[in-house]
């Protein structure tokens, strides 16, 4: 048993009609996701790939028996289709969307407190992947290789060298989660560590940070007083202006605070091992798990 | 997105906040007509940057004759105006706002911010008004008053008033705050603003409180998804970087920066990860830029463009982990690139991922003058080398 999903969970795709839906619900099947169906408001009854096509999140859990899914709406929309997923009872949502209102997403987690079973991951984020069991999002699933290492992260391509070099250390991954780079987000960093902290396939985690907010610190005071297991940690940013949103809408300094260094800083304090180039990740992580 | 402050106090007219009496201006004939028209004997004429920090870098002036409004308004439109929110460039001044001179008893901070921590917009003042609110924050934070809003109930009158006697309000004062606040927190709603800040918000001697300065953020994700469209048409691209701007226009993440290193990369938390290694490694990153997760043989072209007209640009890193992408397709990208673009500095690529084998092929059989990369690290290491030995 994973954290958050396996092979056993029923995927549908929101969106599922549309070129992003389309797309990356293909590559998810053939990595051997069970994608049971999907929504596209207005074309219920259809079959895209194969697969059925509902008018609401509810009627497609109904028939079903879905328990997640992931997002591929566009930014207006989003807001709308996580609480549609909520409210059908949608165990694990995985929001892939970029470009959500904040506002909106301020809503969404006020009315989330309504859905205390529900996991929301993202958005703007890669999604959720076990390996070899379940893929929910836009990563490739061909670097993955199931293993002993858990990964969380705010970033995607980052998350995805994170993944290639524990595949070559030959550690492999239990879950990687994306958690996304957005200001106002589900998943915490702490609430992915809880999952991994009690997972008995994951022997180490490796946690992804970046400048803004202070997820990472909220981090290394939940590893100092929870975490047995290794972590290894590194924060993208370093060298990022102050005041300038570096691509990811959450990826800002201001008014001083959310810096790289003082992440570092507060992973060290909390005994985490730091690297400050990611090309260090595995060998870091292996020379860890084998001591 | 950035409003100038006359913009911003066009919004705060239409949600009841009160403003002082004024115009704006675009040559010293129509600032000298709108101190005629607001009548009285002092005015005050401010240059409309995306800047604070005016007052201090002489771009305000109080004028106590028509004269006086003409030389100032003459003497600083088309200048450019630096502040220490500015680079060394500063940002052109295309307007002047005119406004009544106000018999100020004393000056508050008000601001609002979407709080990430608490997912709350967080309501902000201090007594403490036209200071640099970073320093109060910094030096005396006990200061600083705040007040979290719930989404569900919104701003509540008796959190204003809270407010308004921790500040040190009284009388019909604390009356006049819970107008202003409510009309900040209903235009911030509805119109998706990530911050509003009135510094100061004054007192007048007749006791009523005005937005004498107006400093608002609009959520570009809102603007992007197509709402509020009379607000995005006010948007004035003459205040924001230039590249940045083009770079926007191409999908690509773009930032300025003051080294000699420029660094395409596809996604925001590698491009950041790539700068510091080159950092790390004893190079200087020229920019950031972030090509996006589904990009393409173009947009790999606009962003050799973009990159090289900078003249500070001495060698390019490309750094991609193909995902989505095709490292082969990307490599087929910056072979044209290179080819149309005419580069003339080295070119370090390192490509992982997707048909990583294929576009390494490509890139090596393609009589170009590239060095390749293994990793991140080496990668960094080669294009520092490259600087080295060209300088």
């Amino acid at each position: 048993m994973s954290i958050l999903i396996d092979k056993s969970t029923k995927v549908i795709v929101q969106g599922f009609t549309g070129k992003q839906g389309t797309f990356h619900a293909e590559q998810a099947i053939a990595y051997g996701t069970n994608v049971v169906g999907g929504v596209t408001p207005g074309r219920g009854g259809e079959t895209h790939l194969e697969r059925p096509v509902f008018n609401t999140v509810r009627d497609a859990v109904q028939d079903t028996g879905a328990d997640a899914s992931m997002i591929y709406v566009p930014g207006g929309f989003a807001a709308d289709a996580i609480l549609e997923a909520a409210d059908a009872g949608i165990r694990v949502i995985a929001c892939i969307t970029e470009g959500i209102p904040v506002l909106d997403m301020l809503k969404v987690k006020a009315a989330l407190d309504y859905y205390p079973g529900v996991r929301l991951i993202g958005p703007n984020c890669p999604g959720v992947i076990t390996p070899d069991e379940c893929k929910i999002g836009i990563m490739p699933g061909h670097i993955h290789q199931a293993g002993r290492v858990g990964i969380v992260s705010r970033s995607g391509t980052l998350t995805y060298e994170a993944v290639k070099q524990t595949s070559d250390a030959g550690l492999g991954q239990s879950t990687c989660v994306g958690i996304g780079g957005d200001p106002i987000q589900g998943m915490s960093f702490v609430d992915v560590l809880e999952l991994f902290k009690d997972d008995p396939r994951t022997e180490g985690v490796v946690m992804v940070g970046e400048i803004g907010g202070t997820a990472e610190e909220e981090a290394a005071e939940y590893i100092k007083s929870s975490v047995n297991k290794p972590v290894v940690a590194y924060i993208a940013g370093v060298t990022a202006p102050p005041g300038k949103r570096m691509g990811h809408a959450g990826a800002i300094i201001s008014g001083g605070k959310g810096t790289a260094d003082d992440k570092f800083a507060a992973l060290e304090a909390a005994g985490v091992t730091t690297v400050r180039s990611p090309a260090d990740i595995g060998e870091t992580m292996k020379g860890l798990l084998n001591a | 997105m950035n409003l100038h402050e006359y913009q911003a106090k066009q919004l705060f007219s239409a949600y009841d906040i009160p403003i002082p009496q004024g115009r704006v201006a675009n040559s010293a004939d129509e600032a000298v007509a709108a101190a005629q028209a607001l009548g009285g004997s002092v005015w005050v004429v401010k240059a409309q940057v995306h800047a604070g920090g005016r007052g201090k870098a002489g771009g305000v002036k109080v004028c106590k004759t028509l004269d006086d409004v003409r030389a100032y308004t003459d003497s600083i439109l088309g200048t450019r105006l630096v502040t220490h929110q500015t680079d060394d460039k500063g940002l052109p001044i295309n307007s002047v706002m005119v406004e009544q001179g106000l018999d100020i008893r004393s000056e508050l901070y008000l601001g609002a911010v979407v709080d990430r921590a608490t997912r709350r917009i967080v309501f902000m003042a201090s007594s403490e008004g036209g200071m640099d609110i970073e320093e109060v924050a910094a030096n005396t934070p006990e200061r600083i008053i705040t007040v979290e809003v719930n989404p569900v109930a919104g701003l509540q009158a008796y959190q204003c008033r809270q407010m308004a006697f921790a500040i040190g309000l009284q009388g019909k004062q604390v009356g006049q705050l819970v107008k202003v606040m409510t009309g900040l927190y209903n235009l911030f709603v509805e119109t998706d603003l990530s911050l509003i800040e009135i510094n100061p918000l004054i007192v007048t001697g007749d006791d009523a409180l005005l937005a004498l300065d107006a400093k608002l953020n609009v959520d570009d994700n809102a603007l992007e998804v197509g709402r509020h469209k009379q607000i995005a048409a006010m948007r004035d691209t003459s205040q924001e970087d230039e590249t940045e701007v083009e770079a926007a226009e191409h999908n690509l993440n773009y930032i300025t920066l003051d080294g000699n290193i420029g660094c395409m990369v596809n996604g925001a938390g590698l491009a950041m990860a790539t700068m510091d290694v080159v950092k790390l490694n004893g190079g200087s990153p020229a920019n950031f830029l972030d090509v996006g997760g589904g990009t393409n043989k173009e947009r790999v072209e606009e962003a050799f463009k973009l990159i090289l007209s900078s003249p500070s640009v001495k060698a390019i890193l490309v750094n991609i982990f193909g995902g989505i992408v095709r490292c082969d397709m990307i490599a087929e990208g910056i072979i044209s690139a290179v080819k149309e673009v005419g580069v003339n500095v080295p070119v370090v690529v390192r490509l992982e991922g997707t048909n990583v084998e294929k576009g390494k092929e490509l890139l090596e059989h393609s009589g170009l003058d590239l060095i390749a990369a293994d990793d991140l690290s080496d990668a960094a290491r080669k294009v520092v080398a490259a600087i080295g030995k060209a300088a």
